[in-house]
């Protein structure tokens, strides 16, 4: 595997087509091609030429474009298989067999499939993540094997080209000419105004622009190679932080997974728009779909731990207050708080009457206020309730003793002393909904009068570190496509072959139509041969018809 | 008149004259011999004027309605469509002042009328929006995304122009088969909107009652005659024909009613066209594509690609990673639709490789424009339509 | 001879890189905890909490001596059933160096109260009104019991009821020498 000296001087290496500074053909292919192949300049790429040992092969399978290629078109099919049925995290479903039941009872015999080969949960499966894995090797090594000869080749490259080069351009031409010379500074003259960078080498020009589109498609990778890092930093503990809670109006709680900071949520307010507001414009809508909602909002007050205390002490500071609304979550020292769901109307309060249950007279009400009862309800002129038992979720009697099944107020039963004047000793009575007992007949009864509810939000704490990261992948990848695609490398060779004889070759990487019509402004303002675009046989035949027209 | 009305008006204006101008760029075609007289032709300058008109009224219809209800018109599909056949026209007459090729008018602007009727099948009303969609992202992440798509869409049909042009028609083969197989596409969604205009004008309305696929009760309105009934259905509009049959929950009957509806519709005109003009109606079309330079729809082609690209994807991804980390508190869920961009995305990606690396180059770059164009509409109809996530408005 | 070297360079570059490469997926595969649960071994971070007479008590207080840190709610069976067993002993190892705190995960405190004159408690009861500790120490399922040396260290964690027996050995596993 010996470098290959080309009839010039150069010495190329191994496996290269084109003579890096001259352009002679090297390869038998190259030389036989009638338009030469382009791309990567006809330099060596390092990966087609050395193929020893294992970790060669390895790196010469992701180098290849094909193989790229391949692994997009796999991660695309997958993907789209991920969508025909809901993903897992969409399915209301807690354990496997859950799962199992649910597509199978929904889509039969093809979602028992889907269940089983694991589709339900694609994307977060070790086949997924392999196929992104070796997506991004593929970027990676095809890159490097890529822009390192492509920049060599590019910054070798000279002026003045073997004609065997010329030749084999895909736009070329050559012809006598009277004064080469004259012709030749010219067109230098004209290329320069269209902005190229011109080189000249006795009797030989090239002139060049956007070369720095060729390095686009290496930015972009770069940029995408960047975001591929930040989404694998997630992974680490401290970077990512995803959760949610509940949180009652009224309610003050530790942020789950944002340590130091409390929040009270001051009331949840939902919204729906109304004819009053714009029944020119949406009276249509709201007449056919019914309600649409307007918003969705927590007011909330944020609370900061003060410097130096410790956690639980309740020794808080006041931050702000806020009100959360889809599209505007709550912002502080890298968390997010969303809006994200709410249930409406649990119990909150339940307000009672004592009462003589032979007259049925009221000897007074109290409110027990369900999330922070009190031990005792003074009723005044004698009379107070005191609570022996709360159940906030009763769920009938166990061990012989009332029992909740959790600490929220869904069906709340209490235990209450009466004690009233004609009864200083009190007598007690278990009170639920729609349920007294009493031990033994009493004279007294503890009746509801009416209750309140409140609503809970459903809150998503979000930090996230990398997003700064996937941003700046995002912007690099962008900048990166945007300098390969809007602009093109254009190359025009002109050179002075013999006495009066002419050469004229172009070539670049896209847009062959605006680099045919520079040449032509070039050959308005200097005699230079007429040339082909041996791709597009069609347009000299209608060229030539439009002449005669 | 208030500002709606004035805005549905303007919509018909520019619906009209991309008609008209679909006649001069024809007309540009027949009366130029070749490509390079017809690059100058008068007929397709007016065609241009006419479009540009066109163009202008159809952004009148956006900024008026925009006013009216005080949001980007781009919240539901009759609003989105309609972007989309917009954008679609001003992408055309860009590439048209970059190149002025009649053909690609003669193909685009049918094209374009067609996406503008079918979004006009979708409920038209002014809907205020919900709290997901009040943000500014939604005119910035949507009008890019739109704008992305159809600058792709061009390349779509710079590819339809060079392979109705290089097919050989009078042979029996694939491509043959294929071509036509996209023109009996086309000729499907005019089916769809015949059939739901006939209907709307009948004023076609059938309710039934049915078991949903979590068992619960309830209601569903058939605006054509209902060829499938839903699951356990029990019609509540009396005299309406009695579906053939009864399909399994997870299928809308209705849907598949208006679908089959279309497809047996577009069909027989279908036929009907193919009796008239006895050949294939790629064939027809031909004819009008033979004075296109091959090599130049391939540049177009390309090009589009190129330009569209990049817009894509700050659109589609990279604004729609911004909105959704703001509205739904991740940047990406794997929601379908979602996944769809992603996938166009990646599609593209393919394309850009195999052209650039293994010289993927005029018709087989032109049948992958085509296949990209066919997974944007995917998106946009099908995932609204069939697989319903987070987008699903309409 | 410099060929030879280049080569080398070569292969190993190229061996490193795609071994880089393969580590990143396996760990982009296997990992899955983002957040970091407390375990065994770990520092127990400090608190401070007030009690149902208003007392103050910081988990740092206990400097040098062992904690038996159990988090409980009155509508749990099973913390219910292991209370009675600590009253019975919590005297004894209070002399022996070793606490038995026990936090209430922010119920209503009148209904703490009547649980603990039910039951007839004397330990003192720590009240966590905004479930600060209760996110600090990741508790999931109750009742969850943290055993901490006299060196600050968690040295087990306990996610289920226990009969007196099993506290009794936990108490004398963090007991101070």
């Amino acid at each position: 595997m010996s470098n290959i000296k080309c009839q010039c001087g150069h010495e190329n290496p191994y496996g290269t087509e084109l003579c890096e500074q001259c352009g002679r053909p090297l390869s038998e292919k190259a030389q036989q091609s009638e338009i030469v192949d382009m791309r990567y300049e006809g330099s060596s790429r390092r990966s087609q030429t050395y193929k020893s040992s294992i970790v060669d092969k390895i790196w010469n399978f992701f180098s290849s474009v094909k193989i790229g290629v391949s692994i997009i078109a796999a991660v695309l099919i997958a993907s789209a298989i991920g969508t025909i049925f809901p993903q897992k995290f969409y399915v209301p479903a807690q354990t496997e067999a859950d799962y199992a039941e649910y597509y199978e009872r929904l889509y039969g015999t093809v979602g028992k499939f889907y269940y089983e080969l694991g589709f339900y949960d694609m994307y977060n499966s070790w086949w997924f993540k392999v196929l992104i894995g070796m997506l991004a090797t593929s970027i990676i090594i095809a890159s490097i094997d890529r822009v390192v000869p492509l920049y060599k080749s590019l910054k070798k490259q000279r002026t003045r080209r073997h004609p065997s080069f010329m030749k084999r351009q895909r736009i070329y031409g050559e012809g006598d000419v009277a004064n080469p010379e004259e012709s030749l500074s010219k067109a230098e003259e004209k290329l320069k105004e269209l902005r190229y960078h011109v080189k000249t080498e006795n009797g030989a020009i090239l002139a060049e622009k956007h070369r720095f589109s060729r390095w686009g498609p290496y930015i972009n990778h770069t940029g995408l190679i960047i975001f591929f890092a930040g989404i694998l930093l997630r992974g680490i503990p401290g970077f990512y932080v995803d959760e949610t809670m509940w949180l009652r109006e009224g309610e003050t709680r530790n942020i789950v997974g944002a340590p130091g900071y409390v929040l009270e949520n001051r009331g949840f307010i939902l919204e729906n728009y109304t004819k009053e507001e714009a029944a020119e414009v949406f009276g249509a809508a709201l007449d056919k779909v019914g309600n649409i909602v307007k918003t969705y909002q927590t007011d909330v007050t944020l609370y900061k731990e003060k410097e130096g205390s410790l956690p639980g002490s309740d020794n808080l500071e006041k931050m702000q207050d806020y009100s959360i609304v889809v599209n505007k979550p709550l912002k502080f020292n890298g968390y997010n708080v969303f809006q994200m769901d709410y249930k409406l109307n649990e119990l909150s309060t339940m307000t009672f009457h004592l009462m003589n249950k032979s007259t049925e007279k009221s000897l007074g009400e109290f409110t027990v206020d369900l999330s922070n009862p009190e031990k005792a309800y003074d009723l005044g002129n004698g009379s107070s309730v005191n609570m022996l038992g709360y159940y906030p979720d009763y769920d009938g009697i166990k061990d012989g003793e009332p029992y909740s099944k959790s600490p929220i107020p869904n069906n709340p039963a209490f235990i209450f002393q009466m004690n009233t004047p004609d009864k200083p000793d009190g007598e007690k009575s278990f009170v639920a909904i729609r349920q007294t007992l009493e031990v033994e007949e009493n004279d007294y009864a503890v009746k509801f009068a009416s209750a309140e509810t409140r609503n809970i939000s459903g809150l998503t704490i979000r930090k996230d570190k990398t997003l700064y990261i996937l941003l700046l992948g995002g912007i690099i990848f962008m900048i990166g496509v945007i300098q390969g695609s809007y602009w093109q490398h254009r190359r025009i060779w002109i050179q002075k072959n013999s006495e009066d004889h002419v050469l004229v070759a172009a070539h670049t990487n896209k847009n062959w139509f605006a680099l045919r019509k520079e040449l032509d402004k070039v050959r308005e303002s200097a005699v230079l041969p007429a040339y082909k675009d041996r791709q597009d046989p069609e347009l000299d035949k209608q060229e030539q018809e439009g002449d005669e027209k | 008149m208030d500002l709606v009305a004035v805005s549905s008006n303007l919509l018909f204006v520019s619906f009209v004259a991309y008609l008209v101008a679909t006649l001069f760029f024809g007309g540009a075609i027949k009366k130029s011999t070749t490509e390079k007289a017809y690059h100058n032709s008068k007929w397709g300058t007016i065609g241009l004027v006419i479009t540009i008109i066109g163009f202008l009224a159809h952004l009148g219809y956006f900024f008026t309605r925009w006013a009216a209800s005080g949001h980007a018109p781009l919240s539901n599909m009759f609003e989105f469509t309609t972007a989309f056949g917009m954008m679609l026209v001003g992408a055309f007459i860009l590439l048209y002042i970059l190149y002025r090729t009649p053909s690609l008018g003669l193909f685009a602007l049918p094209i374009a009328i067609i996406i503008i009727s079918y979004a006009t099948m979708f409920p038209r009303e002014v809907t205020p929006l919900i709290p997901a969609l009040q943000s500014k992202w939604l005119f910035i992440h949507v009008i890019t995304t739109v704008i992305g798509e159809s600058i792709l869409a061009i390349s779509a049909i710079a590819g339809l122009v060079f392979l109705v042009k290089n097919i050989d028609m009078t042979k029996k083969s694939k491509q043959r088969f294929w071509i036509e197989a996209v023109m009996y596409t086309l000729i499907l969604v005019l089916g769809f909107v015949v059939t739901t205009t006939t209907f709307k004008v009948m004023n076609y309305e059938a309710e039934f009652t049915y078991i949903d696929k979590n068992q619960a009760p309830a209601e569903i309105t058939y605006h054509v005659p209902p060829l499938f009934g839903m699951n356990e259905y029990e019609a509540m509009t009396p005299d309406t024909m009695t579906p053939w049959l009864e399909l399994p929950p997870i299928i809308n009957a209705q849907k598949l009613s208006s679908l089959v509806w279309a497809v047996a519709v577009g069909s027989v005109l279908y036929l009907l066209l193919r009796l008239i003009a006895r050949k294939p109606i790629a064939a027809v079309f031909q004819p009008l594509a033979k004075k296109a330079n091959s090599q130049l729809m391939d540049e177009i082609g390309y090009r589009s690609v190129l330009i569209g690209f990049p817009v894509f994807t700050l659109g589609a991804l990279i604004f729609a990673m911004i909105w959704a980390h703001e509205a739904w508190s991740r940047f990406w869920g794997w929601d379908p639709k979602e996944v769809w961009a992603l996938i166009t995305w990646l599609f593209y990606a393919a394309f850009l490789h195999l052209r650039l690396s293994r010289g993927w180059e005029g018709e087989k770059s032109a049948w992958l424009a085509v296949i990209g164009f066919v997974i944007i509409m995917f998106n946009l109809i099908a995932v609204n339509l069939i697989i319903a996530g987070l987008h699903s408005y309409a | 001879m410099a060929k030879k070297n280049k080569k080398t360079i070569r292969l190993i570059s190229r061996t490193v890189l795609l071994l880089i490469l393969a580590a990143i997926i396996v760990y982009a595969i296997t990992s899955k905890d983002k957040v970091k649960v407390l375990a065994e071994g770990d520092k127990a971070p400090d608190f401070e909490l007030v009690d149902l007479e208003g007392n103050a008590h910081r988990l740092s207080d206990y400097k040098g001596e062992g904690v038996f840190l159990n988090f409980w709610g009155t509508w749990c069976p099973p913390c219910k059933k292991e209370m009675p067993y600590m009253e019975d002993i919590y005297k004894d190892f209070e002399s022996k160096g070793v606490h038995i705190l026990t936090v209430n995960v922010g119920e209503p405190k009148v209904k703490v109260e009547l649980f603990r004159d039910d039951l007839g408690l004397t330990f003192p009861m720590l009240w966590d009104k905004n479930k600060t500790v209760m996110d600090l120490y990741n508790i999931k399922p109750l009742p969850t019991t943290f055993l901490i040396n006299p060196e600050g260290k968690i040295t087990k964690v306990i996610k289920q009821g226990m009969t007196e027996q099993q506290i009794v050995e936990h108490l004398e596993s963090i007991q101070p020498k």
